[in-house]
């Protein structure tokens, strides 16, 4: 469940922007679409607490994530939000499973390995378990961070321009994760893209302008 | 966790960890040895000169009266006067007075004429048979027994002089009566008879090379009569040596050097100049010899010293540069640590944990290194100077200090990527990808 209200964020020197008041129930889906610098990358962080607003609120399950301090922020961010980028990255010396499994210590202090397990065969990687990430294909990337996205059952999953580098077949592949997943989790999801494949996929749209 | 995360990354790059790695082991090496070395070397030396205040010997260089009589390692000035020397050896001021006579060796191993007091100074005991009575019985360092595999009762010719080549005395042989205990002083290593016989071993050989003269066939025929218990001295009634074993006159027998130690410190400060200017000898004081030598070796040392903390700075550089190297392309692998809910504090101690791994792990193969090294240059000055290391030794404090060094090497290094790490701005990161 995301609420976001007069979110205003200014990078200085005339780029400002004010963007629209969107809100995502859970197991909802959302899909931001826009032209290049339209501010999509922007409004993400700004959603996922990466950045701070102006002025503005983010409220995501009732809290206001602008108030927060910046240890509680982290705290909050790696228990409740999922983030799946464009282009995933990974600690280079940590093979697949145990890249997930940090994201799940990081936020709760424990190591969820059979959980992890259970969310990579969901998302066909049982054979890759053991793999450093560079040795994935970049589709098998993508799926390992959505994965390590929802390690910890957010109740928001941030997706940015999850399928532009992907092609026709598994970039639609990865959208039905996605929303398949974030329905299973009961997850909102956001994606912010700029692909036109995804925007008969998803009915529930916002344009920035 | 953070740990386990750093520890894979610097094997995720292994040439640089090995560079870095091998830079602090070498300087840590260097040191370790350097502290070992000293510190045992010191201890060895001044071990040695507990309870000699002043060594009386012929003149000459003081340094070298000392190293040759108190660590048998340097050859002796000369001799002096016996007769001479007993004159000091009985003043007040001293409270025991050991003489020692060098003359030969046997394979190297130097045999000395002396006192039985010379073994009880070193807190040696005749723990195998018994101490030297009669001439040419001698006491054998544990060590000597050691290597040589020689027991009591077994005898063996010395050679002349300090040189193991040197001349065979193959006229009289030396019986073994006893073996020394274990004391990790210079005495492990010598072999001990009284003074009568290194003065009747080469006696004999003046008597061999001239003219005898009625002086010498006294002696000539003392030692030529050493083995036969009963045997009368016709004609030498005033020297009368009315005991069953023979013994050398002590009349015009010279010495090499005597060991004193006072009774009143008095000695220390003025023997050096009454004896120089009253005798033919002069008086060494050990501790400040010693003191002089260390600070000769002292500059050898501090040169090896500056090497080692030189090359630390190179390794110190070394895990900064491939800190600050790796840092540019893991800067999204630590905007993504936080995004999955990382602090800053967690990424500081990431990047710095990897320093400290690097520098712990760079310090114990140093440790280990420079013991390795001790073993074989303990072998080479075990062969040239009887003097042994011990590689297992541990130098608490200095080599705690060393420690403390190589952790801040670590922190320095990585204190500038580290604070890097800490204030990423994780959106700007990730949106410039």
């Amino acid at each position: 469940m995301i609420q976001t209200k007069n979110i205003h964020f200014s990078y200085g020197k005339g780029t400002d922007f004010r963007f629209p008041d969107i809100a995502a129930s859970s197991g909802e889906s959302l899909l931001i679409t826009g032209g290049s610098g339209k501010g999509k990358t922007t409004l993400l962080h700004l959603l996922g607490g990466l950045q701070r607003p102006q002025s503005g609120e983010v409220i995501i399950e009732d809290t206001n994530i602008a108030s927060l301090s910046e240890r509680k922020l982290d705290h909050f961010r790696g228990k409740n939000i999922g983030l799946v980028l464009q282009q995933s990255y990974f600690v280079a010396s940590l093979n697949v499973l145990e890249n997930v499994v940090l994201a799940s210590w990081l936020a709760t202090g424990k190591q969820a390995t059979e959980k992890a397990k259970q969310l990579l065969a969901q998302l066909d990687l049982s054979y890759h378990l053991y793999k450093l990430p560079t040795q994935l294909s970049i589709g098998q990337q993508q799926r390992v961070s959505i994965a390590r996205a929802l390690i910890n059952e957010p109740k928001l999953l941030l997706a940015d321009e999850p399928t532009s580098s992907l092609d026709d077949e598994n970039a639609f592949k990865v959208a039905d994760m996605l929303s398949h997943l974030a329905k299973q989790y009961g997850t909102a999801l956001v994606i912010v893209t700029h692909d036109q494949r995804l925007k008969d996929r998803f009915p529930n749209q916002i344009s920035l302008s | 966790m953070i740990t386990k995360i750093a520890w894979k990354n610097i094997w995720f790059k292994p040439l640089n960890t090995a560079l870095s790695i091998i830079l602090l082991t070498a300087s840590v090496a260097i040191i370790t040895l350097l502290i070992l070395l000293q510190e045992q070397f010191e201890k060895k030396f001044s071990d040695n000169i507990d309870g000699i205040d002043i060594v009386l010997g012929a003149q000459g260089s003081p340094l070298q009266l000392i190293l040759s009589s108190v660590y048998q390692v340097d050859a002796p000035t000369g001799n002096i006067d016996y007769t001479e020397a007993k004159k000091w050896m009985k003043h007040p001021f001293v409270e025991t007075a050991i003489p020692l006579s060098f003359g030969d060796n046997y394979r190297g191993f130097r045999i000395v004429g002396t006192t039985p007091d010379y073994l009880t100074k070193y807190g040696a005991e005749v723990k195998n048979g018994k101490v030297f009575v009669k001439n040419f019985e001698v006491v054998l360092g544990s060590a000597i027994a050691q290597k040589l595999g020689m027991k009591v009762g077994d005898k063996f010719f010395g050679s002349h002089g300090d040189a193991e080549e040197g001349e065979v005395h193959d006229h009289q042989a030396y019986i073994i009566t006893g073996i020394a205990s274990p004391t990790g002083k210079v005495v492990d290593n010598l072999i001990l008879c009284n003074l009568q016989s290194v003065w009747a071993m080469h006696d004999h050989e003046h008597e061999e090379g001239e003219e005898a003269h009625d002086h010498e066939t006294d002696e000539h025929a003392a030692v030529a009569g050493t083995g036969h218990e009963d045997h009368d001295h016709d004609g030498h009634a005033e020297e009368a040596h009315d005991h069953d074993e023979v013994t050398v006159s002590e009349e015009g027998k010279e010495i090499t050097a005597v060991l004193v130690k006072f009774r009143s410190k008095m000695g220390i400060v003025t023997w050096p100049r009454i004896i120089a200017q009253n005798t033919k000898m002069q008086a060494a004081s050990p501790a400040i010899e010693i003191n002089r030598l260390f600070s000769l070796f002292g500059i050898g040392l501090d040169a090896l010293k500056y090497l080692a903390i030189g090359i630390m700075a190179i390794s110190g550089i070394s895990i900064f540069i491939a800190l600050f190297n790796t840092l540019k392309e893991r800067k999204y692998e630590f905007a993504l640590l936080r995004v999955n809910g990382a602090s800053r504090l967690q990424l500081l101690s990431l990047v710095l944990i990897e320093s400290l791994l690097l520098c712990i792990t760079g310090f114990v193969f140093g440790t280990i290194v420079g013991r390795v090294a001790l073993v074989f240059i303990s072998g080479s000055s075990e062969d040239e100077f009887k003097m042994s290391f011990n590689p297992f030794e541990f130098v608490w404090e200095k080599e705690g200090y060393l420690f403390l060094l190589t952790i801040f090497v670590g922190i320095l290094a990585a204190v500038i990527p580290a604070v890097k790490a800490y204030s990423l701005n994780i959106s700007k990161t990730l949106a410039n990808a």
